[in-house]
């Protein structure tokens, strides 16, 4: 009876650690395993510990190379689809006008919509068009799908915020402009800043298009994928590691940044 | 801050209107709001008050017309260069800034370095002094209003427009509210332009009150004489209660128009009748409840000469403490209310007694027939 009355009060707590583990168990697995040093070319069955991978992380032909240009494209993509989606949920929420309905449900399609179908229906288009496969078409692939999270996200944001906000500003003394950035941008900023951050993310991992329209390019995930065909080096999962740990680096300033705003304020 | 008298801070609107497509929301209107008094746009919502607030903001263009401030002509002016702040009826306080670069936020976009002292004043004003540093949603509905009265005063601006700021707190704060910034309006001696639904709360605040009805402004003048003396049966129904009771001009005597109402004779000061008044034509003749006697009709015979009386039946009678209010049933006029102050109550007036009604004849006014005798009453707001 005692142990029921325990696990009733911390039954949420339990819940929340079990949930945690299912997450991050693939995560500690890789970190595990980047410390291991196979016999053979698999990196499936743990041998003994060894820093050799971490030492020399660029130490398999071309992964570097591809895990650079993965970098570049998650950048640009971000970059092109945060400031397009941004000014495209501005448009759909602030202003009227013919199609506004239409172009609010096909923004909406490419997250509906099936990688794969998508996949090859732009490359049926690319070859049509006679263009060249390769940085160029992964990239506009890439802004292509993450225009419609980050259109999305900050559509959200957007329609939460009164307009009179901006009025106020305008009352105050603060041109276009100066409204623009003291007030719409810093409230709009959050809804901003989660649509690039799943940009990122999601272009960055993106292999079903990427790989469709990559030509002779490989990106990082298409080196993983064409890798584990032959044999996977441990360096694939020092780069995951060091991926996962940048991420968790970025969660724990953002937190703390907020924190000492809130103690500064209080 | 202090009052000056040159004129510079008048509002001058001529011929403004605004139509959108087919609708008017405000038609053409004139209207001056002098230096240094608080004034009240009234109506119900949808009359173009608030619109009318926001030509004077700049934040909607005029269809027609030109806003001056003092000389100034500022009609192609952008909201952000007039001297002229707005107090929003959701107070559009800036989410994301705290208190006290809320209220800096015009001392800052107009290029002043040094802000502090100033709004620590404004916050003092407002007695907030010590929120300067918790953001908006932290603090309570009236707290909140006063940060928004802070922001917009803290700039000197020649007028100060309040769209509804009172609106959304509950009866009580509204009271105080209405208090405290007509204690601000004093100090600062700024013009106030305010816009509201609540009648209570236009009379009790403003010093001149422009009554609103379907994009017009129906009269305009101090809450004593919209009272005593509306020209409109809107006006005389949105402003508190009103008997209206048709009528038809008998004859003329002294200073006086004789009218007939049924078989009865009332008289009319013919300086309260705002309608043209031929023999034989018809008018509204109107009575505020509050000034009507009751007597029973046993008494009938101890009511001074003099006095225009109707004769009725009581209908009901409600208790509320400090009066009593009858309705009454008359032949002539139908149902008429009456509230009597309870002093030496009369017992015998309890539903079903015989009464008559009089009144002084200095406090009937007289309006034209042909409006709609329901014109601004609650029953016609709820269609």
């Amino acid at each position: 009876m005692a142990v029921f009355t325990w696990l009733k009060r911390r039954l949420v707590v339990i819940a929340g650690l079990l949930t945690l583990a299912y997450l991050l168990l693939p995560n500690i697995v890789v970190t595990v395993f980047s410390f291991n040093k196979p016999k053979g070319r698999f990196n499936y069955e743990w041998q003994h510990f060894s820093t050799d991978a971490w030492q020399d992380p660029c130490g398999v032909a071309d992964m570097c190379g591809s895990l650079g240009l993965s970098l570049q494209i998650a950048l640009w993509a971000t970059i092109g689809a945060t400031a397009l989606g941004t000014m495209i949920a501005f448009a759909l929420v602030r202003y009227r006008f013919r199609a506004r309905g239409a172009v609010n449900s096909l923004i909406f399609l490419p997250m509906a919509m099936p990688e794969v179908v998508m996949a090859a229906s732009l490359l049926t288009l690319f070859l049509n068009m006679g263009a060249q496969l390769g940085f160029w078409t992964i990239l506009i692939a890439h802004i292509m799908f993450c225009l419609s999270f980050v259109v999305t996200a900050v559509k959200a944001r957007v329609m939460s915020m009164d307009p009179r906000l901006e009025e106020a500003a305008r009352d105050l003394y603060a041109g276009p402009v100066q409204t623009f950035w003291r007030v719409t941008l810093p409230i709009a900023a959050p809804g901003i800043a989660a649509g690039a951050l799943l940009s990122f993310a999601l272009s960055f991992d993106d292999f079903i298009i990427t790989n469709f329209n990559a030509g002779s390019t490989v990106t990082f995930p298409m080196f993983v994928w064409g890798s584990a065909q032959r044999g996977t080096p441990v360096q694939i999962n020092v780069i995951g590691t060091a991926m996962f740990l940048v991420a968790v680096l970025f969660v724990l300033v953002s937190m703390l940044v907020t924190r000492r705003r809130g103690h500064q304020k209080a | 801050m202090k009052t000056t008298t040159d004129g510079s801070g008048d509002v001058r609107l001529s011929g403004i209107g605004k139509t959108y497509g087919s609708f008017t929301a405000v038609h053409p209107l004139d209207l001056t709001v002098p230096q240094g008094s608080f004034f009240a746009l009234l109506g119900a919502s949808g009359c173009g008050k608030t619109t009318t607030l926001r030509m004077i903001a700049g934040l909607e263009e005029p269809t027609s017309g030109t806003v001056h401030l003092g000389d100034l002509d500022v009609t192609g002016l952008p909201p952000y260069k007039r001297p002229v702040n707005t107090v929003f009826q959701s107070y559009a306080l800036f989410p994301h800034l705290d208190i006290f670069e809320n209220v800096a936020f015009g001392l800052r976009r107009r290029g002043i370095k040094s802000v502090k002292k100033q709004v620590e004043e404004m916050l003092e004003l407002v007695q907030l002094g010590e929120q300067a540093r918790k953001k908006p949603h932290q603090l309570s509905g009236g707290q909140q209003q006063r940060v928004a009265v802070a922001r917009a005063l803290i700039n000197h601006p020649k007028v100060l427009l309040l769209d509804e700021p009172l609106g959304a707190l509950d009866l009580k704060l509204r009271r105080q509210m209405q208090l405290e910034l007509k204690r601000i309006q004093t100090e600062v001696g700024i013009t106030f332009v305010h816009v509201t639904h609540d009648q209570e709360e236009a009379m009790t605040m403003a010093d001149t009150v422009a009554v609103m009805n379907a994009g017009r402004v129906e009269q305009l003048g101090s809450p004593t004489e919209l009272y005593e003396n509306p020209r409109t049966t809107f006006v005389a129904n949105f402003l508190g209660t009103s008997n209206l009771i048709e009528a038809e001009v008998d004859s003329r005597s002294g200073g006086d128009i004789v009218l007939r109402a049924g078989d009865g004779k009332l008289l009319l000061p013919e300086a309260r009748c705002s309608a043209p008044a031929p023999a034989g034509g018809k008018l509204l003749v109107g009575i505020r409840p509050e000034k009507i006697a009751l007597t029973h009709a046993d008494d009938a015979g101890s009511v001074p000469e003099g006095r225009n009386r109707l004769t009725g039946t009581v209908a009901d009678a409600g208790f509320i403490g400090v009066s009593t209010q009858y309705v009454i049933d008359s032949p002539v006029a139908g149902a008429l209310a009456v509230y009597a102050q309870n002093v030496e109550r009369d017992t015998r007036l309890v539903p079903g007694a015989e009464v008559v009604l009089h009144w002084n004849p200095a406090h009937t006014f007289a309006l034209d027939a042909a409006q709609d005798i329901d014109a601004g009453t609650e029953e016609e707001a709820a269609v």
